[in-house]
């Protein structure tokens, strides 16, 4: 987003030879992550959220297909596996965050995840011989996309309905912290939502361990689950890259101006989406929202401007609430957000945004 | 005490503070203090909450200039 909309702005400059943009990105395929959650229930496949990233860049905008080793700070360059070296007078950092099961013991081997599209695909099939029983949703912190593991877990009680195995089954719902979800509406909403879907919830649980023998989750705070299919939402970090670049703190995430969107004592390295360590949602329209303001200070700096244009940390989600309606919540630094009635409309909103999106990628929307 | 980690969790309502203290707790070593910063009053008490439950050890609890800094240990 925030190369196209640099390409579209200052087209004059690239043609003139005086501004050249280069995204760097691992894969010639660019992937749209919400989709993991539709696949795992069979409703939607690998091809319905893959693009070739150059159909979605800027033709004015050059992309390198590669693995990306280090960001070198002492030469302005990103070294690449290959050897490479791409240099930058100012660098945009958007290498996103990675689900990381192995965090916790025995999960790899107990349970499933839906937050990478191979893993979605195993747990489809692991639902489609799920012949009833207890299935265990837990959360884990931090974790990207706050909604999924909510919208999943409503999902799951539905499948199993229209499957006939609502009665054999249990669905349970873990949260780390003291209710059902962080967004305190959402929490209230879900509270009595869940109770009237027959769906079981542990609140103050952070897993801790699965022991895939005995088919128990064990918490930090002490507590032991049993399940028959666990699928956990793990805790993340973010990438390697970040690690290896030392640019990072324990977890991966880029110490970040919360507003600027400027690394911490760097003044032409730019973070946005979930590899900063800012405390707000890792969502896509979190990305967006600050794609716009790193775009507008690039265009403004290269300029002779200042690039003084600030995020307010506005966030928005659509959320999934199952039986074909959805909400949305935003909320920002200064305003908490507000409760919104779910409703048919804001559902089919979302499906249509699942095909708009790719239309804000390309920095249009 | 100035060795404090500042987890800067101010305006932020969704992780929100108490996540946002769970994250480092998950990434940082034994020993570590943390110091969270929070807008809402709210932390004041279900952080304390979380830290006695899970077995950690809460250092400080104070309100400086409307934000709630609460420093916790973590011990295991
Ligand atoms: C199941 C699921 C459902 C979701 N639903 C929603 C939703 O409904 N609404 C919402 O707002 N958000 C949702 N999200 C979250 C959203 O997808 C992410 O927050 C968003 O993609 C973050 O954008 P980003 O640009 O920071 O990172 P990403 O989109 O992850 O992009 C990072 C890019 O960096 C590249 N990269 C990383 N390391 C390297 C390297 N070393 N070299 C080269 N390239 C590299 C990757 O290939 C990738 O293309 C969902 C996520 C999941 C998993």
């Amino acid at each position: 987003m925030v190369s196209n909309q640099l390409a579209r702005q200052l087209k004059a400059e690239i043609l003139r030879g005086e501004v050249e943009i280069t995204v760097i990105n691992e894969s010639d395929t660019h992937v749209y992550q919400p989709l993991f959650l539709y696949m795992a229930f069979d409703q939607a496949v690998p091809e319905d959220a893959h693009r070739p990233e150059k159909s979605v860049l800027s033709r004015h905008v050059k992309l390198v297909v590669g693995n990306a080793e280090r960001v070198e700070r002492e030469k302005s360059v990103v070294l690449m596996s290959d050897g490479q070296e791409i240099p930058y007078d100012y660098l945009v950092i958007a290498t996103g965050s990675r689900p990381a099961p192995e965090s916790i013991p025995g999960l790899v081997e107990g349970g499933h995840i839906f937050y990478t599209e191979e893993s979605a695909l195993k747990l489809r099939d692991a639902l489609l011989s799920f012949k009833g029983g207890r299935l265990v949703v837990t959360v884990a912190v931090p974790h990207k996309c706050p909604v999924a593991p909510l919208e999943f877990t409503l999902m799951a009680q539905d499948w199993l309905n229209a499957r006939g195995l609502g009665e054999k089954s249990q669905v349970v719902y873990t949260y780390p912290i003291g209710r059902l979800h962080s967004l305190e509406p959402v929490a209230n909403w879900a509270n009595e939502v869940f109770p009237a879907r027959n769906i079981e919830t542990h609140t103050f649980f952070n897993v801790e361990n699965v022991d895939p023998e005995e088919k128990t989750i064990t918490s930090m705070e002490g507590e032991t689950l049993s399940y028959d299919l666990l699928v956990a939402i793990p805790p993340h970090m973010g990438q390697d890259v970040i690690h290896r670049s030392e640019l990072g703190d324990a977890g991966n995430w880029i110490p970040t101006n919360r507003h600027s969107l400027q690394m911490d004592g760097a003044d032409n390295i730019y973070v946005l989406g979930d590899a900063t360590n800012l405390p707000i949602s890792k969502a896509g329209s979190t990305a967006h929202f600050e794609a716009d303001v790193v775009a507008a200070n690039l265009i403004n700096r290269i300029r002779g401007g200042r690039g003084s244009a600030r995020y307010d940390g506005k966030v928005f989600c659509f959320i999934e609430t199952g039986h074909d309606q959805a909400t949305y919540i935003k909320f920002d630094y200064e305003h908490p957000p507000k409760p919104q009635a779910p409703s048919e409309m804001i559902h089919l909103y979302k499906l249509a945004f699942n095909k708009m999106y790719w239309l804000s990628a390309a920095g249009v929307l | 005490m100035s060795a404090a980690k500042v987890v800067d969790a101010r305006g932020s309502f969704c992780p929100g503070p108490l996540m946002e203290l769970i994250r480092g707790i998950r990434q940082e070593p034994i020993g570590t203090v943390f110091e969270v910063w929070s807008s809402d009053r709210g932390s004041a008490k279900d952080i304390p909450e979380w830290v006695k439950k899970a077995g950690h050890e809460l250092v400080e609890n104070k309100e400086e200039d409307g934000i709630y800094k609460i420093q916790v240990r973590k011990v295991k």
